[in-house]
């Protein structure tokens, strides 16, 4: 009988596993559904976007994958193995940078990797100069952070998220306070970053066109509380251009569905 | 202008205006004296040892009463930030505390010490340790929560949280404290040597009593000189170095 087959055949590798995810919280004020139960998978080396309007649970659920939220229901497995505290295995780039002013950057590439019991000093000092230097930052190792630009900072955070070798890359809107330009240009460069250094990644955002310009794959959220209302795979040639006609074409089939899902009232319109 | 160049400017005129007042009659004599017998004043102080006597003895008080509170005062306000069991009791405590005039003190310290170095070092650190455990208190509380975050996720937690993160990232505003608690300490033991004498050691505060006491001017107006140096030396000298290397590090200097 076919549903007799063991579950490791039927059941593909995936790398990431939501399921059944809710969470509200609880003010003095006021009880807020934050998310509805969300489920969806990540395979190995797969880019997955999570869309939706602002306030509609996106960081909630990436917290929640990171271990520094805890659902109310619900479970999140990584490799098949439920995820509890906060970990190196799981990464986080926030929208700010988030780097400590008290260390070089350096200092804050070496953060994470000391806090790797099986490395030796020269072997944490190699890693975090390779990834600086995978960043386009080589030769800023003694720089303060307050030295660096805000595209500067981000890429740090980048390679501080990156050396410790995650099994998960977390990313919640990491490019929103950067300018358009700068932006641009680290689109490109992630993209490369990717291309030799396949990582899974969980990358949220309320902008359809990055989504569409990094992402295998693209799940809307439902205004709050949030829930996956439609999936769209993105199978456009890498590296991608931002102005790319294709990837505009299905960044503008997106947006309509987003506005559909979002309701005729809806105030917010995501770029 | 450099800075030093107007300090000096500023000060030679109040000198000049100071004796000029006094010349004319302006200002009475036997409240008042001239710069000028301030400065003899200072000379035979120095030359006969007494001012460098009560100045050490001070500088020492000071600075070991200081050190203690300090030493109790930042350990106090990490353990008040990070247990709610000590914040509602030691925490309570040290608000009450900070703010009692430290001159409150005396009168305990000397029935528990007696007229010995033992009072004055107790007040110093009753005026240093609360103000100081407060400020680091309040810099753990209002850390940017973000810091805590990105820390936690690199799978940082417990001490080393504490160690890495908190305490570096406080570590501005416990300086503040730090220097809030030298003032304190300062006017404690300011307040502890002119009520208290204590045969051990007369400090700058007795040297100002006695100046009082037989009713000289030079003499109170040439140790207050020296009391308000002291303080600004502390800020220029002690302090300023360390604010200004941590704002270079955060970037936050003007
Ligand atoms: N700690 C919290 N306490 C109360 N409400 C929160 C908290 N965190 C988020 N929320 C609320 O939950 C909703 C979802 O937040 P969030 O996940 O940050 O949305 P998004 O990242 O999609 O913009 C928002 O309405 C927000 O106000
Ligand atoms: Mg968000």
């Amino acid at each position: 009988m076919k549903d007799q087959m063991p579950q490791a055949v039927l059941a593909p590798p995936w790398k990431l596993q939501v399921e059944g995810v809710a969470k509200r919280f609880v003010t003095r004020t006021r009880a807020l559904a934050a998310l509805a139960p969300v489920s969806f998978q990540v395979r190995e080396g797969e880019i997955l976007c999570l869309v939706g309007p602002s306030g509609c649970g996106k960081s909630t659920t990436l917290n929640i994958i990171a271990g520094l939220e805890r659902p109310d229901s619900g479970v999140v497995r990584t490799d098949g193995h439920l995820v509890g505290e906060p970990g190196p295995d799981r990464m986080v780039l926030f929208q700010e940078p988030a780097l400590f002013p008290w260390l070089t950057v350096l200092g804050n590439v070496l953060f994470g990797l000391k806090l790797k019991p099986c490395l030796s000093r020269v072997e944490r000092l190699a890693a975090a100069r390779f990834y600086l230097k995978l960043v386009g930052l080589e030769g800023f190792e003694r720089a303060s952070v307050h030295e660096l630009s805000g595209g500067m900072k981000q890429r740090v955070a980048l390679a501080r998220a990156l050396a410790p070798e995650p099994e998960l890359l977390l990313m919640d809107e990491p490019f929103t306070a950067l300018d358009a330009l700068t932006r641009e240009q680290l689109y490109g460069d992630l993209q490369a970053i990717f291309a030799h250094h396949r990582k899974t990644v969980v990358f949220v955002t309320h902008n359809v066109r990055e989504a569409v310009c990094l992402g295998d794959r693209v799940l809307l959220f439902s205004p709050r509380p949030g829930s996956i209302r439609e999936e769209f795979l993105v199978s456009l040639p890498r590296p991608r251009e931002i102005n790319n006609v294709q990837l505009t074409e299905l960044a503008a089939r997106i947006t309509r569905a987003l506005k559909l899902h979002m309701g005729p009232d809806a105030k917010e319109v995501p770029a | 202008m450099k800075s030093w160049m107007t300090t000096s400017l500023c000060v030679s005129a109040v000198l000049a205006v100071w004796q000029g007042l006094i010349a004319i009659g302006l200002l009475s004599h036997t409240l008042v004296p001239s710069p000028l017998e301030v400065g003899q004043y200072l000379v035979g102080a120095v030359r006969d040892g007494t001012l460098w006597d009560a100045f050490s003895v001070t500088l020492r008080r000071l600075a070991v009463g200081y050190l203690a509170g300090a030493m109790i005062g930042v350990p106090l306000g990490f353990l008040n930030a990070r247990f709610t069991l000590c914040h509602d009791s030691l925490g309570l405590l040290a608000l009450g505390l900070q703010a009692l005039p430290s001159i409150c003190w005396s009168p305990l310290a000397l029935l528990w010490f007696g007229q010995t170095e033992w009072a004055m070092f107790f007040i110093v650190v009753m005026g240093t340790v609360w103000s100081v455990a407060l400020a680091t208190e309040g810099a753990v509380r209002n850390l940017p929560p973000i810091y805590l975050r990105a820390a936690r996720t690199m799978g940082s937690k417990k001490l080393h949280l504490w160690i890495h993160v908190i305490a570096p990232a406080a570590l501005p505003f416990i300086l503040g404290g730090m220097k809030q608690g030298w003032a304190f300490a300062w006017r404690s033991l300011m307040a502890a040597e002119i009520y208290i004498t204590i045969l051990s050691g007369f400090g700058l505060g007795h040297l100002l009593h006695y100046g009082r006491e037989l009713h000289a001017m030079d003499q109170v107006f040439g140790v207050m000189l020296i009391i308000v140096t002291v303080g600004l030396a502390a800020d220029k000298i002690l302090f300023g170095p360390a604010e200004r290397s941590l704002h270079r590090q955060w970037g936050t200097d003007r």
